[in-house]
C-alpha cells in the first residue's frame, strides 16, 4: 500500500537502487547486522535469559535477584558466573543462557589463560587485556556506534538544513553574514576543541554527541544552501511567493522537497564520518567513558597488545565491514538519485499515454 | 529658451491624467527598479589612487514607468527582450521591491507593504507565469497545487468546501476532475498552463498579471489558452496586465497597449489606434516588422545599431541613438508621456513638436 503512494520518480530511484546489487546486498547485510546488535542483550549477556529454580520461574534479564535467592548469603545482585551459584542452579533447576554468556563489561574470573586470551570455545574472539569477551564488546560497540551516528546525522541534518536553507533562501545579506560566520566556525580546529572540552566535562555519550553536533552540520550547510539558492528562483517558488505564502511554508513545501536530493546523497557519508570520528576519539582516549563498549577502544587495545593479534584483527574487520557496507549503500543512493542513471533503469510504467488520453473535451 | 517654455506645458499635462485615474484599478507612478551589479558591500570597495572608493553599478531595468490599468481592460505591455516588461509584472506583484515610485491598487499604496499586509491584495491579484514546465511544483499533485491558494486565503473553509471549489475551477478551465491525483510532469505544456491558470483563478481574483503566458506553448495551443484567458475575463470581469512580445496576440487580446523600450514606456494607446497609427518612431519600427500577407514589398524600417546597455543609460530619450528623427533636444531631455486627442499617450519630442 505505501508503495502506491510513491511518486514515479521515487519508484524509478528505488528500481535503480535495487538494480545496484552491491548496494542492495549491503543495505540488507547492514540492516541484519544492526538488527542483531539491537538484540545484543539477548545474544551476549552475563545473566541467563530464563531460569527455573526450586520450581519457580526467574527472568534474570529483566529483574535483579539478590544472591540469597539462589542459596547465597549476600543481599547483593546475584553473580551467575560464580561457581557456587552455578552449582546451586544446576542442583535446583536449570538456566537458559544467551549464545555468548558475557556482557560487554563482564570480567571473566574463570579464565584458563592469562588475558588477553586467544580465541577458544569459551571466548570465540578471545578476550581483551582486562578479560572481557571481545565478541560481546564488538556487538555492543557496533550498536553504540550506529546509534551515535544515527542521532548525530539526524541532528546535523536538522541544523544543516535550517541554517543552509535560511542562507540560501533569503540570500543577500543573510547569506553573506551566514557564510562568513560558518566559515569562521568551520575554521576552528574541531579535534583539539573536542579534546579540550572533553577535559572540562566527564564526557558521556550525550556530551560527545552535543559537542560533535556543534561542528558536524557545517558540511551540509553548503550543499543545502546551494540547492536553496537554485530553487528560490524557480518559477513555482515565485508562484508561491506571488500567492502570498509565508517564507517558512514556501521553504517547507516547495523548496525543501525539491532540494533534498543532494542532501540525501550526503547522508551516508555523514554517517560514516560520524562513526569514524567516534572511533578516532575513543582510540585517543577522549571519547566515551572507560568501560563503554567501543570499537575505537578495541583498536587502541589492538595497538597496545601486538602479541594478541585477534584484538587488532577483530577491530579492523568489524570497522572495515561496517564502513564498507555504509559506503556501498551511499554509492548506491548517490547513483539512484543521479538523473543520468535513471535511463538505465527498467522503466516503471510510462505515464505519457495516460496523460494524452485525458485531452480535455472543452475548447 | 524653448525648453523653459515647454516646461509649464509639460506640467499641465500631468493633472490631465488624474481625471481618468479615479476609477483606475492599478496605478503605477514613476516606477523605477534597478539591480545592483556590484555584488555585496565588500566587493564594491575599490582602491583608486590610494583611496578606498565605493563603486556601484546598476542595471536600470525600469526607469520611470507610469501606467494606469482600468477595471475590466486588458493592458498589454509589449517590447523586445530585456526592455523591462517582466520586471514591471514582478514589481506589481510584489515579487521585487521597487527602487522608486508608487504602485496603487484600488487607491491604496501597495509597494511598501509588508508581506502580511499585502496578503488581502494577494487574494485579489494573481499571476500566471511564462513557463508552465517550471511553474508547477514537481512534487505536488494537481489537487494539492490547486488547494494551496484556497487554504492560504480561506483558512476558515472546511475540507469539503475547498474540494468543491477546486472542482469548480478545474471545470472552468476545462481540465478533468480526475487529473487531481496526478503530478505536473504527466501533462503537456498546454495542459499545465491550464492548471496554472486554474491556480490563479481559484481564489476569484479581479486582477491578473500574465507574464508571457503563451510564449512557451506550441502555436496550436496558444490560441486555446488565449481563448481560455478571454473567456475567463468575460465570465469573471477580470482585469489583465498582459506581458507579451507577440504583436498578433496583442491585436487579438488587448484593450490598450503599452510599448516599452529600455525600461521606459514610449507609447500607450488603444489597440486599434496603435495598430492603425503608431506615433512613436520605435512603435512604427516595431509595427513595420509584422509580416503581412498582402504586402509584396516589405516596408521594414530598419533601425541601426543595437539596444543600448541598461547599465549606462543614454542621456535624454533612451531611443535617440537609433531614432531617425532625433535632434539635439532628444539627446538631452527625457521625453514625458503626452496625451493625444485619440486617447493615446506618446513620449517623443518629435511628436510633441509636430515634426513627426
Amino acid at each position: 500500500m505505501p508503495r502506491l503512494s510513491l511518486s514515479p520518480i521515487a519508484r524509478r530511484r528505488l528500481a535503480v537502487f535495487r538494480h545496484n546489487r552491491r548496494a542492495w546486498v549491503s543495505l540488507w547485510l547492514f540492516l541484519v547486522l544492526f538488527g542483531i546488535s539491537l538484540l545484543a542483550e539477548l545474544i551476549a549477556n552475563d545473566k541467563p535469559l530464563v531460569m527455573r529454580y526450586d520450581g519457580q520461574w526467574y527472568a534474570p534479564l529483566l529483574v535483579d535477584y539478590p544472591d540469597m535467592e539462589f542459596g547465597g548469603f549476600l543481599p547483593t545482585r546475584a553473580d551467575y558466573h560464580d561457581p557456587f551459584t552455578q552449582q546451586q542452579i544446576a542442583e535446583h533447576g536449570w538456566a537458559l543462557w544467551p549464545v555468548i554468556p558475557f556482557s560487554y563489561q563482564t570480567l571473566d574470573m574463570q579464565m584458563r589463560r592469562p588475558s588477553p586470551s586467544p580465541p577458544d570455545s569459551r571466548h570465540w574472539l578471545g578476550t581483551d587485556d582486562q578479560g572481557r569477551d571481545v565478541l560481546a564488546r564488538v556487538i555492543y560497540g557496533f550498536r553504540l556506534s550506529v546509534f551515535f551516528a544515527l542521532v548525530l546525522t539526524a541532528g546535523s541534518l536538522l541544523l544543516g538544513v535550517v541554517f543552509g536553507g535560511i542562507q540560501g533562501y533569503f540570500g543577500g545579506k543573510t547569506d553573506l553574514i551566514g557564510q562568513r560566520l560558518t566559515e569562521i566556525w568551520s575554521g576552528l580546529p574541531v579535534l583539539f576543541l573536542l579534546i579540550i572540552l572533553a577535559s572540562f566535562v566527564q564526557p558521556n555519550l550525550w556530551w560527545l554527541l552535543g559537542i560533535m553536533l556543534l561542528f558536524s552540520w557545517l558540511g551540509l550547510v553548503d550543499v543545502v544552501r546551494a540547492e536553496f539558492l537554485r530553487a528560490r528562483n524557480l518559477e513555482y517558488v515565485r508562484a508561491a511567493k506571488a500567492m502570498g505564502l509565508p517564507s517558512r511554508l514556501i521553504m517547507w513545501r516547495h523548496v525543501l522537497p525539491n532540494a533534498m536530493v543532494a542532501t540525501l546523497t550526503f547522508i551516508p557519508f555523514l554517517f560514516t564520518g560520524a562513526i569514524t570520528t567516534l572511533t578516532a576519539l575513543d582510540f585517543l582516549g577522549f571519547g566515551l567513558p572507560p568501560g563503554s563498549p567501543s570499537l575505537g577502544e578495541l583498536v587502541a587495545q589492538g595497538k597496545n597488545n601486538l602479541q594478541a593479534p585477534w584484538l587488532g584483527i577483530t577491530a579492523f574487520v568489524s570497522l572495515s565491514v561496517m564502513l564498507s557496507l555504509l559506503v556501498f549503500i551511499g554509492e548506491g543512493l548517490r547513483d539512484a538519485f543521479d538523473p543520468r542513471h535513471i535511463q538505465f533503469a527498467p522503466s516503471a510504467s510510462p505515464t505519457a499515454p495516460t496523460a494524452t488520453r485525458m485531452t480535455p473535451n472543452g475548447q | 529658451m524653448n525648453r523653459v517654455a515647454q516646461a509649464p506645458a509639460l506640467d499641465s499635462q500631468i493633472p490631465a491624467a488624474p481625471e481618468q485615474d479615479r476609477q483606475a484599478l492599478l496605478e503605477i507612478r514613476d516606477l523605477t527598479k534597478r539591480f545592483s551589479l556590484s555584488g555585496d558591500f565588500l566587493e564594491q570597495l575599490r582602491f583608486k589612487g590610494g583611496k578606498l572608493v565605493r563603486k556601484q553599478e546598476f542595471v536600470h531595468a525600469i526607469n520611470g514607468v507610469s501606467l494606469d490599468i482600468q477595471r475590466g481592460e486588458a493592458l498589454c505591455v509589449v517590447g523586445e527582450s530585456g526592455c523591462g516588461k517582466s520586471t514591471v509584472a514582478r514589481v506589481v506583484m510584489g515579487l521585487l521591491s521597487p527602487s522608486g515610485g508608487e504602485i496603487r491598487y484600488d487607491g491604496a499604496r501597495i509597494d511598501s507593504l509588508s508581506s502580511r499586509q499585502l496578503l488581502p491584495y494577494r487574494k485579489r491579484m494573481q499571476m500566471i507565469f511564462q513557463n508552465p514546465y517550471a511553474s508547477l511544483n514537481p512534487r505536488m499533485t494537481i489537487q494539492q497545487t490547486l488547494e494551496e491558494p484556497l487554504r492560504l486565503h480561506h483558512p476558515d473553509w472546511d475540507r469539503q468546501k475547498v474540494r468543491d471549489k477546486v472542482e469548480e475551477v478545474m471545470a472552468s478551465v476545462g481540465i478533468a476532475p480526475d487529473w487531481g491525483k496526478r503530478f505536473g510532469h504527466e501533462f503537456s505544456g498546454g495542459q499545465r498552463q491550464r492548471i496554472a491558470i486554474a491556480r490563479a483563478l481559484a481564489v476569484d481574483p479581479e486582477f491578473i498579471v500574465a507574464d508571457e503566458p503563451i510564449s512557451a506553448l506550441d502555436v496550436s495551443i496558444q490560441a486555446q489558452v488565449l481563448n481560455l484567458l478571454m473567456d475567463a475575463q468575460r465570465d469573471r470581469h477580470l482585469t489583465y496586465l498582459f506581458i507579451t512580445h507577440d504583436l498578433a496576440v496583442v491585436e487579438h487580446f488587448g484593450t490598450r497597449v503599452a510599448v516599452m523600450y529600455l525600461g521606459t514606456v514610449c507609447e500607450i494607446a488603444p489597440t486599434a489606434t496603435l495598430f492603425a497609427t503608431p506615433r512613436h518612431p520605435y512603435t512604427q519600427a516595431l509595427m513595420s516588422a509584422i509580416p503581412k500577407l498582402e504586402d509584396d514589398r516589405p516596408q521594414h524600417i530598419r533601425l541601426s545599431g543595437e539596444v543600448p546597455t541598461p547599465v549606462n543609460l543614454p542621456s535624454g530619450c533612451v531611443f535617440h541613438a537609433r531614432c531617425p528623427h532625433a535632434n539635439e533636444r532628444c539627446r538631452i531631455e527625457i521625453p514625458r508621456l503626452i496625451a493625444k486627442e485619440d486617447g493615446s499617450q506618446v513620449a517623443c519630442h518629435a511628436v510633441e513638436e509636430g515634426r513627426l
